[in-house]
This record gives structure tokens, C-alpha cells and sequence, in this order.
């Protein structure tokens, strides 16, 4: 396969496919369902080319292959121009891969327009491999801002009851935060003409201009930026679009939601506020690793007092993101490479708890703890996966969110950016609540005796639902076994 | 065999996986039961050949270092998947997968027609994994890996009759209080682990305990490093203040009390202490806390053992009093004496519980002393074999429990001095009359059960030989521990055979005390006859004259209750941490600040905009001739300021 054109292929895949769906006539769900499930499966397959194509050789910050570039418009400079680097290939296969598990997920519940429904997830998927992959900030902009329409639509068409009020709190809320980055991306373009002589949005490019830009300035141009991926993340006190969202979005929203758009923050934040700003990174550093610190707690114990399974999961994701954003700021090896796992262990266990939230719900209609309890022995299948489930998010040692955290933290406490224990030591006693807040649901709804009669009737996981969550459990112990696999990819950063 | 370690920690992990995976489909219990049962028993073999292998080998080259793959490289850190085999770890790995063995063949019977049998033995085989990684780990994040594998079995096990009530509360409640509590534990050995780290630039036990020997740091960072390891040390071997969780972790299945809650997992702070000893060694200080928290909880526990009723608890109690017992050697320097000490724990009260558990389950599961008596003649062979435990656990010669438990008197009153001295031998007073207490009340005296109800029976032979073989070890076991003033010119050979792992934790303290035998001797008779009347005292008050105890509890009741409710501290900790946290967690921090202030602040942003929207939604009227004129006067002003401005 051509390597030059592989990356706008791996783009064009959902895109013709989402095209294509549409044609297919109404009242052919199933139809519409396998065509969605295969197309999302071939973008996954392209996407093991890459993988295959990837070069461990050139794996350096700010390094980048199989760059594909044409101009677009040419009079200022924007490019379509896209590219990868360990960075957006771990991410690009977590999209790829939690798309088609999503999708098969979605048929359990999905029950009305299903056409619309499958175009506007592989729409998602445009979007977000495209600001994975978007080497132009124009093209980055664009996307960005494209995936915000299907996510609004998924939540507000397909949500619960107080859909609306959830959707459009999600798209102002990110909405505010990128206009801002638009005047940012604007304004670092002239300081670009300044600089190097021409007005341009490429992201290579302007990763010399950034850094020259002064203090004063280059301050609020990061902020800007950094507003954005904060609210993205959500980093405290930016969050509390999140558990709106997620309670009324269907399972398919949250997995997606949880699973990759909030990585888009800290992606965002690795790719383009610290090598654009470095300096204002380094100035910002401790307020971040502050907000993060909060964050960790305060999601924790927030997630502690929830009565409502997926807010709960909603808080904790609140923590966990605290976590990545930690290590990013503290610029350190270890803390970098933790957080980048982190961000994927986080769209493997968050996505699966969604998965398994949902799966339950399907057979309940009821997300309350308190409607739960003493399920181990009528669905102990389904009881095995969500302990594994929530072990991985615990961060139990031998599954992946051990990896990151521990990585974080000890990147953390030997910061020389930060240097300073304390974030260390208020971030790991984070790992303490974790285990509060997830065995206490785990125990509430699993454990005990059966209260509610209704519970009796459980039926136990389809092999559907099974085979959804096989990949998912797999790359659970995998990571948390040989981290190497997906360190090696990394290790430039 | 050395090169073959890693299969002890492989087979129990196939055990495991094939017992949880296919069990509920295998169902045969025998089939079950043999999976589980041979994993260990083959993993003890291999331990064994590389004991002997070990022994073989000069006393130098004594450690072996077998490495798997690299699990963790990135930065500066570089962590293998690495099994150390030394003088530590394998005494460790045999009494692991040796207790664990009887433990495992004990099982069979006991949880014969279990509805969860397949579950049992699935987890009892993670814990044996998790345990030997523990022990066997060559660095610190391995071992971490293992110590937090066991809390997790423990978690499993404890809360196994999941639906069951315990207590007040359900034993899925006493897994989740062990797990957390542990988790606070293992917050501070992460913290341990990140100084080590930022220190030392490794984790790998090779390249940091050397460098920490050669000095490395300031006696400060030894001094945190150690604290934030001991806090680790105090959750998972139940310390003060973070024992509570062990008495609750009764609610398990008796087995999975003698062996994780007994002879194995609750012995791995002890273990790593032991293992990191040159670090403690280097901070006085944390000597001096450690052996003080370690005489105290000994002390405590011990006390809180007098009254109890549960013959679980009691047994809890007296574990957490022994663990205690061993945190008081290592931090008078004793570290050979303490590992000694959790070798003849493991065999003592490993029968203990299994004894207890016999007796439980002759019992028809009741658990309440106050309802036995008398059942020696029904249970001839758990009779007798608890017996020969108590006897080991009071310290009576030549007992395996006499020389470990003289051992640490002896060295706190040379390097601690007489106070340690005294307290110990006081708990050491107490151990010997609440276990004849026990005793007592179960086999002798008069018989207390509903006789319609209850018909007490000894148990199958695949429990009553596990039994039997511990008690032979409880009684043989202290041999290889004789101290130097019995054994003359030999030394003592589990002292000696350890002695190259703690030889520089050993050098970096002060020179001991004086080592004078007659004093070592007097010091002995005096524990011996204390311990002695103590037994006798016990006998006395509990099959003669039950009486005096119901008069001593009344007369001193203000103490009697503090002792039954262990002091409160369950309840002081729910009162003063937990329930204020999960309050201010949900009155304030979401209803408050999340819902109503930040929250609040965004809506209030967007209906501001709403409403403001509204005012000026009000110009556009819709009716044409306004826009007309609004248009006209727009262009008018436009005119007249181009107009004025040329």
C-alpha cells in the first residue's frame, strides 16, 4: 500500500461509508447496521496497514510519516496536509478500534432511526481521525469543530429524557472554548508572517514560530488553545458538561464520548500547546498540575456520593483525565509516556464501563444503584467482567490503568518543572478513592441480596454483548502485562 | 530447580485459570480440588529442589536472579518481570507454597458442597500467584504488583458468601473495608517506591539496597523512604493504625483465614521490611517507630484478644498481637528472629484456624465459644492438634513458638531495652491465657450446645492431616532456630542461614547491647513461668470456675466493654474520617459546589445571554415600516458622518 496516501484513505473510509449509508433504503436496519459494522471494520483494517507501515525508526517529537499534503487554500497558505506520529497512530487505533465494538453495541438499544443514527457515528469517526491526524491548523480547526455536529445530534436525537438540555450545554460549552482557539490560530499565523515571512497554518511550520513569540503574548495565545482542550478533558472547573452529557447520550455517545473525545483535550495539549508554547507551557505548568490535582480528588469524591451508575463513571472519568493532564504537565519522560497510556487505558475501561452500564440498562431501563444488588449469581458473567472492569480503572497492578498511573506519578514526583511531592502524594492518594467509589458500586450492585424482584429476571450477557467485550478485556491485561508494545511507539515524546 | 522458580509462579496462575474458567463447567469437586490442590503441591516441589540447590551453592552466590521479559522501560526506569531466589525469598516460597499445600487439601473437605467450590480454589490459586510474586520479585514494582494482587484475593475471599450477613453489616462490606484500608497502605509504599526512585534512579532491589548500604542519601530520605514503606507495611500485615480491616476479614472462608489472613499474605510487610532492611537500618528513627507501633500492637491486640467470644476473632486478634511481635523484632534489629517468628506463625497458626475451622464445621457453623465446651471427646484429633498449637503459641518449650517468640524477648531486651522487654513478656502473658481461654471453652468443661440441634463431629481425614502435619511442624519447627546459648558453637542455623541478607542493615546499626547468657537464661525462665501460670490460670477460671470470670468482666465493666468493642476504633474512624467524608462529599462537593456553584455559574452565563437576548429580541418587531425607518436612520447618521468628516 501506498504510504504517501494511506493516511487520507484511512479519512475517506467512514466518509464514503457514511455516504453510503444513507442510500440504503428505509426500514433496512439491519442492513444499515451490518454496512455500518463493516465499514467502521474496514477503517480498522486500514488503520493495521498503518500500523504496519509505521516506522519505530522516526518515532522523535515532532516527527512525523507519511505525511500527505496538497494545498488548499493556497492564497493563505492552509493545507490539507495530514500525518502521524506515535502519538496520533495510538489514538487513531483506539478510534478505529472502539468504533466498530460501539457500533455492534448499539444494537441492543438503537431501535429508531438507525440510518441516521450509523452515519452520524462514522461521521464522528471522520472527525475525530481527522484532528488526529490534521498536520494544518486550519484542517484541525475544521475538524474539530465537524465532530462536534454528529455528537450533538447523537446526544439530542438518541439521548434520555432532558436530551436537549445536555446537548446544546455540550456544544456551547466547547463551542466557547474553541472560538478562542480560532483567534489564537489566526493570530500565531501573522506572528508567523512576522517570523518567517509567510502567512501559514501549517502545524510544522509554525512549530518554529510558536516558541519565538514573546512571553507577553505567547501566553494568551496558550491559553486559548489550552481553554479549548481544558474544557475538552474537562479539566476542573471546566467539567460540568460531562455528566450531563454522558447521562443522556445513549451508550453508543458515552463510549465514544469517554472512549476518544475527551482525549482530544489532552491530545490537543501534547500536539499543540506545549511545542507551539513551550515556555507559556512551563509557566502554566503548576496551575494546571494544581487544577488536575483537583480535579483527582474532586471527581473521586464526587464519584463517591453518586447514586446513578453512569454519573458515577462520569465523575471518575473527571479523575482519571486529572491524571493524564498531570502527567503531561511535568514534563518528564515517564509522566509523558504514562499519560499518553493513560489516555488509552482510560478509553478502554471508561468505554467499557460505559458498555457494561449500558448493557444493563438495556435489560433494567434503570441506572440507579439502589435498584441493584445481589445480580452475582443470576449474571455471573456479566458480574466477572465489570470486577475486571473496574479492577483496570481501579488501577490494580498486572491490568493497564496501573501502568499509567504509576508512570504519571513517578514522573511527576521527579518533575523538575513541578518539583514539588505534594502533587504526587494528593494524585496518588487518588488511587485510594478510586477504590472507594468503584467497589462500593460494584459492591452495591453485585454483592448483597436481591432487593428488587425485577432483578431476578436478569438475563445474563448475549454472546453478542460477550464478543464486544473480549477485545476490549484482552487489551486490558495486554497493557498492563507488555506495556512495551505501545510504549515503543512513544518513546519520542 | 532454581532456573524452574518461575513455574511456581505460572502454575498457580494456569490452576487459576483453568478452575475459573472451566470450573463452573467441571463441577466435579475431586477434579476441582486435585487442579488447585496439585498446582501448589508441584510449586512446593520446585521450591524445595531449589532450597536444596540453593544450599548447595556457596553461601556468596546465594542469589539468583531469573529474568523473564522487561515490563517496564521508559525514561530512567527499567523494571523486569524478575525472580530473585536468595536465603529470604525462599523461606518465604516454602512456607507459601507449603502452607499453602495443606491449606488447599484442607479445602477439599471444608468447602465440600460449597455452590462456589470451583471459585474457591480459582482464587485461593491467584493468591498463591500474587503471594509468590510477591516474595519472589527482584524489584519493587513486581513486588508491588504481588502485594496488591493478594489484597485482592483477599477482597475476593473475604467477601466470597457474598451475600451473607456479617456482623452488622454483610461480608461484602468487611472485603471492601480490607481492600480500602489496604489501598491506604499501598499509597504510601507507592510514595516509598517514587523517593526510592527519584533517589536511587532504580527500582531493581540489586541496584538500590547496595547504594543505600553505601549510604546514597541523606538519613532524612531514609527516613521518609521508610516511613512511606512501613505505612505500607502497616495496612497489609495489619499494624496500628490500619488493623482494622483483619478482624472483619474473619467473614471469609476459614482457610482463606489461616492462609492469607495468618500464615502468608498478612506477613508480607514483615517480609519487605525485612527485604529492604538496610534501608531502616539506616534511619534510627524509623527503627525506633517500627519497633514501637510493633509492642504496642502487640500489646493492643492482645488485650482485645482476652474478651472476645468469636473464636475467629480471637484468633484475629492474636494474629494482629503476633504481627506485632515480629515488627518489635525488626525494629530491634532483629530481622532474622522476625522472619523466624513468621515461619513458626505459619505453622502454629495456620492450625490454629484450620483447627477452628474443623471445629466449625463440627459445630454446624457456629462460631460462638460461649456455645462449645466439653468437645474434646468429639473431636479427639482436632483436639489435640489445636492443643499442641496453643502450647507453641504460648511459648511453652521446646515448642516451635518458644524459640521464635524467646528470640525477639531476648533481643528487645538487648537492643530496646527492659520496657520492650516487659510489654512483651506481658503480651506474651496474655497470648498464653486467652488461647487457654479458648481451649478451654471449646474442649473442655461442660457442654454448652443445644444437643437437639448441634451433634458435634470431628472432621473428615483430609482435613485431620493437614492438621496433624502442622502440628508435627509446631512442635519441630523451632529446632532449626535454636538460639546460641543451647546450641553452643553451632550458632543459631536459621540466624546464620540468613545471615548474609541482613548483614549490612546489620553493620549500619549501633553495636547491641550486652549478650550476656545468664541474663538471656533468667530472662527465658521468666517468661516460660509466666506464660506457664498463665495456661494454668486459664484452665482453672474457664472449666472450673466460670464465675470468677463473670465477676471480673461485671466488676471492671467500664474496661470489659472498651476491651469487647476493641476499644471503638472502628467506630471513632467512621466517626471522625469516613462518615464526615462521604458528607461533605455529597452534601457539599456536589450538591453544593458542583450542582449549584460551578454549575450554577454556567447556566447562569447562558440564561444571562437568554435573557438579555430577549431584550434585545424585542427590536425586531417584524413590522416592516420600523426597519424602514431604522434603516433610514442609519443611513442619515452614515451620511452625515461621512459628510462631516471630509
Amino acid at each position: 500500500m501506498n504510504s504517501e496516501s494511506i493516511l487520507t484513505l484511512l479519512i475517506l473510509v467512514p466518509l464514503v461509508g457514511a455516504l453510503m449509508v444513507l442510500f440504503i433504503p428505509k426500514g433496512k436496519d439491519s442492513v444499515v447496521r451490518t454496512a455500518g459494522l463493516l465499514i467502521s471494520l474496514a477503517a480498522f483494517v486500514v488503520s493495521l496497514f498503518v500500523l504496519d507501515l509505521f516506522d519505530y525508526g522516526k518515532i522523535g517529537f515532532k516527527e512525523f510519516q507519511m505525511v500527505h499534503t496538497f494545498p488548499w487554500i493556497s492564497d493563505f497558505n492552509i493545507f490539507y496536509k495530514v500525518g502521524i506520529d506515535g502519538l496520533s497512530l495510538i489514538l487513531v487505533l483506539l478510534t478505529t478500534f472502539l468504533t466498530p465494538l460501539t457500533l455492534l453495541a448499539t444494537w441492543g438499544n438503537i431501535k429508531v432511526k438507525v440510518k441516521e443514527f450509523t452515519f452520524f457515528m462514522l461521521m464522528l469517526e471522520v472527525g475525530m481521525l481527522g484532528v488526529f491526524l490534521s498536520l494544518d491548523l486550519f484542517l484541525f480547526y475544521i475538524f474539530w469543530e465537524a465532530m462536534l455536529i454528529p455528537m450533538y445530534f447523537i446526544i439530542g436525537i438518541w439521548g434520555g429524557e432532558q436530551r436537549i438540555y445536555a446537548s446544546v450545554k455540550f456544544f456551547i460549552y466547547t463551542m466557547a472554548g474553541s472560538l478562542l482557539m480560532l483567534v489564537a490560530i489566526i493570530w500565531l499565523a501573522v506572528e508567523g508572517s512576522n517570523v518567517i515571512g509567510t502567512f501559514t497554518t501549517d502545524l510544522i511550520a509554525l512549530y518554529a514560530v510558536g516558541p519565538q513569540v514573546g512571553l507577553d503574548i505567547q501566553k494568551y495565545l496558550f491559553l486559548a488553545f489550552a481553554l479549548s482542550f481544558a474544557i475538552k478533558v474537562p479539566l476542573f472547573p471546566l467539567h460540568t458538561w460531562l455528566p450531563d452529557a454522558h447521562v443522556q447520550a445513549p451508550t453508543a455517545g458515552s463510549v465514544i464520548l469517554a472512549g476518544v473525545l475527551l482525549k482530544m483535550g489532552t491530545y490537543g495539549l501534547i500536539r499543540f500547546c506545549l511545542p507551539l508554547f513551550p515556555q507559556s507551557a512551563v509557566y502554566f505548568a503548576p496551575m494546571f498540575a494544581v487544577l488536575s490535582v483537583i480535579g483527582i480528588l474532586y471527581g473521586a469524591f464526587v464519584a463517591m456520593v453518586q447514586k446513578d451508575m453512569k454519573k458515577l463513571v462520569a465523575y471518575s472519568s473527571v479523575a482519571h483525565l486529572g491524571f493524564v493532564v498531570l502527567g503531561i504537565f511535568a514534563f518528564t519522560q515517564e509522566a509523558m509516556q504514562g499519560a499518553i497510556i493513560q489516555m488509552i487505558n482510560h478509553g478502554l475501561s471508561t468505554g467499557a464501563l460505559f458498555l457494561l452500564v449500558g448493557f444493563i440498562y438495556d435489560r433494567m431501563h434503570t441506572r440507579e444503584i439502589a435498584d441493584y444488588g445481589g445480580i452475582a449469581k443470576i449474571v455471573p458473567v456479566y458480574s466477572t467482567m465489570l470486577l475486571i472492569t473496574s479492577l483496570s480503572s481501579i488501577g490494580l497492578p498486572g491490568l493497564n490503568g496501573f501502568i499509567g498511573e504509576f508512570l504519571i506519578l513517578i514522573g511527576t514526583f521527579k518533575s523538575p518543572v513541578l518539583n514539588n511531592w505534594w502533587y504526587t502524594v494528593f494524585a496518588a492518594s487518588g488511587v485510594i478513592f478510586a477504590a472507594v467509589y468503584l467497589l462500593w458500586m460494584y459492591q452495591r450492585v453485585v454483592f448483597g441480596e436481591v432487593k428488587n424482584p425485577h432483578v431476578k429476571e436478569l438475563t445474563d450477557m448475549t454472546g453478542r454483548e460477550i464478543a464486544i467485550m473480549i477485545p476490549i478485556l484482552i487489551f486490558v491485561v495486554w497493557i498492563g502485562v507488555y506495556p512495551s508494545t505501545f510504549l515503543t511507539m512513544t518513546e519520542g515524546f | 530447580m532454581i532456573q524452574l522458580i518461575y513455574l511456581t509462579v505460572l502454575l498457580p496462575f494456569i490452576g487459576f485459570l483453568i478452575n475459573g474458567l472451566f470450573g463452573s463447567k467441571i463441577k466435579n469437586e475431586k477434579i476441582i480440588g486435585a487442579i488447585g490442590s496439585s498446582a501448589i503441591g508441584i510449586s512446593f516441589i520446585i521450591v524445595a529442589g531449589a532450597f536444596f540447590e540453593l544450599l548447595s551453592l556457596p553461601a556468596d552466590q546465594r542469589s539468583v536472579i531469573v529474568t523473564l521479559f522487561t515490563w517496564l522501560k521508559t525514561g530512567g526506569l527499567d523494571v523486569s518481570v524478575a525472580y530473585q531466589v536468595d536465603q529470604l525469598s525462599i523461606v518465604m516460597a516454602l512456607i507459601v507454597t507449603g502452607v499453602g499445600f495443606l491449606i488447599h487439601i484442607y479445602s477439599i473437605g471444608y468447602m465440600h458442597g460449597d455452590k462456589g467450590f470451583w471459585r474457591f480454589f480459582a482464587y485461593l490459586n491467584l493468591f498463591i500467584f500474587a503471594m509468590m510474586n510477591l516474595i519472589l520479585a527482584d524489584n519493587f514494582l513486581l513486588l508491588f504488583l504481588g502485594w496488591e494482587g493478594v489484597g485482592l484475593c483477599s477482597y475476593l475471599l473475604i467477601g466470597f458468601w457474598y451475600d451473607r450477613k456479617f456482623e452488622k453489616s454483610t461480608t461484602a462490606d468487611a472485603a471492601k473495608k480490607a481492600f480500602v484500608v489496604n489501598r491506604i497502605g499501598d499509597f504510601g509504599f507507592l510514595l516509598g517506591m517514587f523517593l526510592i526512585f527519584m533517589e536511587f534512579g532504580s527500582l531493581n532491589f540489586s541496584e538500590v539496597l547496595p547504594a543505600a548500604a553505601a549510604g546514597g542519601t541523606s538519613e532524612f530520605i531514609f527516613t521518609m523512604i521508610a516511613l512511606f514503606l512501613f505505612i505500607g507495611a502497616t495496612g497489609k500485615s495489619a499494624q496500628i493504625p490500619l488493623y482494622v480491616w483483619l478482624p472483619d476479614a474473619m467473614a471469609g472462608p476459614t482457610p482463606v483465614s489461616a492462609l492469607i489472613h495468618a500464615a502468608t499474605m498478612v506477613t508480607a510487610g514483615v517480609y519487605m521490611v525485612a527485604r529492604t532492611s538496610v534501608i531502616f537500618a539506616s534511619s534510627e528513627v524509623m527503627m525506633e517507630v517500627v519497633a514501637v507501633v510493633g509492642i504496642l500492637t502487640a500489646f493492643f491486640a492482645a488485650t482485645i484478644g482476652l474478651v472476645q467470644t468469636d473464636i475467629k476473632k480471637v484468633l484475629a486478634y492474636s494474629t494482629v498481637s503476633q504481627l506485632g511481635y515480629m515488627f518489635l523484632a525488626l525494629g530491634v534489629g532483629a530481622f532474622s528472629a522476625g522472619i523466624f517468628h513468621v515461619m513458626t506463625h505459619a505453622f502454629f497458626k495456620a492450625l490454629l484456624f484450620l483447627g477452628a475451622g474443623s471445629v466449625i464445621h463440627g459445630m454446624h457453623e457456629e462460631q460462638n465459644i460461649m456455645k462449645y465446651g466439653g468437645l474434646k471427646k468429639y473431636m479427639p484429633h482436632t483436639y489435640i492438634t489445636f492443643l499442641i498449637a496453643a502450647i507453641a503459641i504460648a511459648g511453652i518449650p521446646p515448642f516451635s513458638g518458644f524459640f521464635s517468640k524467646d528470640e525477639i524477648l531476648w533481643y528487645s531486651f538487648a537492643n530496646g531495652g527492659f520496657v520492650f522487654w516487659l510489654v512483651g513478656a506481658l503480651t506474651a502473658l496474655m497470648t498464653a491465657f486467652y488461647m487457654f481461654r479458648l481451649v478451654s471453652l471449646t474442649f473442655f468443661g461442660k457442654e454448652r450446645f443445644d444437643h437437639h440441634h448441634v451433634h458435634p463431629h470431628e472432621s473428615p481425614a483430609v482435613m485431620t492431616i493437614p492438621l496433624m502435619v502442622l502440628a508435627g511442624l509446631s512442635i519441630i519447627g523451632g529446632f532449626i532456630g535454636i538460639p546460641e546459648v543451647f546450641s553452643g558453637t553451632h550458632g543459631n542455623l536459621f540466624h546464620g542461614w540468613l545471615e548474609p541478607i541482613f548483614a549490612q542493615a546489620n553493620s549500619k546499626l549501633a553495636s547491641h547491647g550486652s549478650h550476656s547468657h545468664a541474663t538471656e537464661l533468667i530472662l527465658m525462665a521468666v517468661s516460660v513461668a509466666l506464660a506457664a501460670s498463665a495456661i494454668y490460670f486459664a484452665i482453672t477460671v474457664y472449666t472450673k470456675k466460670q464465675e470468677i470470670a463473670a465477676q471480673t468482666a461485671s466488676r471492671f465493666k467500664g474496661m470489659y466493654n472498651l476491651l469487647l468493642n476493641k476499644y471503638f476504633v472502628d467506630e471513632v474512624y467512621d466517626a471522625t474520617m469516613v462518615n464526615p467524608l462521604v458528607k461533605f462529599s455529597d452534601k457539599f462537593l456536589w450538591k453544593i459546589a458542583d450542582v449549584k456553584m460551578i454549575d450554577g455559574l454556567v447556566n447562569g452565563t447562558a440564561s444571562f445571554f437568554l435573557r438579555t437576548a430577549d431584550i434585545i429580541r424585542k427590536m425586531q418587531t417584524g413590522v416592516t415600516q420600523v426597519y424602514a425607518l431604522v434603516m433610514m436612520l442609519g443611513i442619515l447618521t452614515a451620511l452625515f458622518w461621512i459628510i462631516t468628516s471630509l
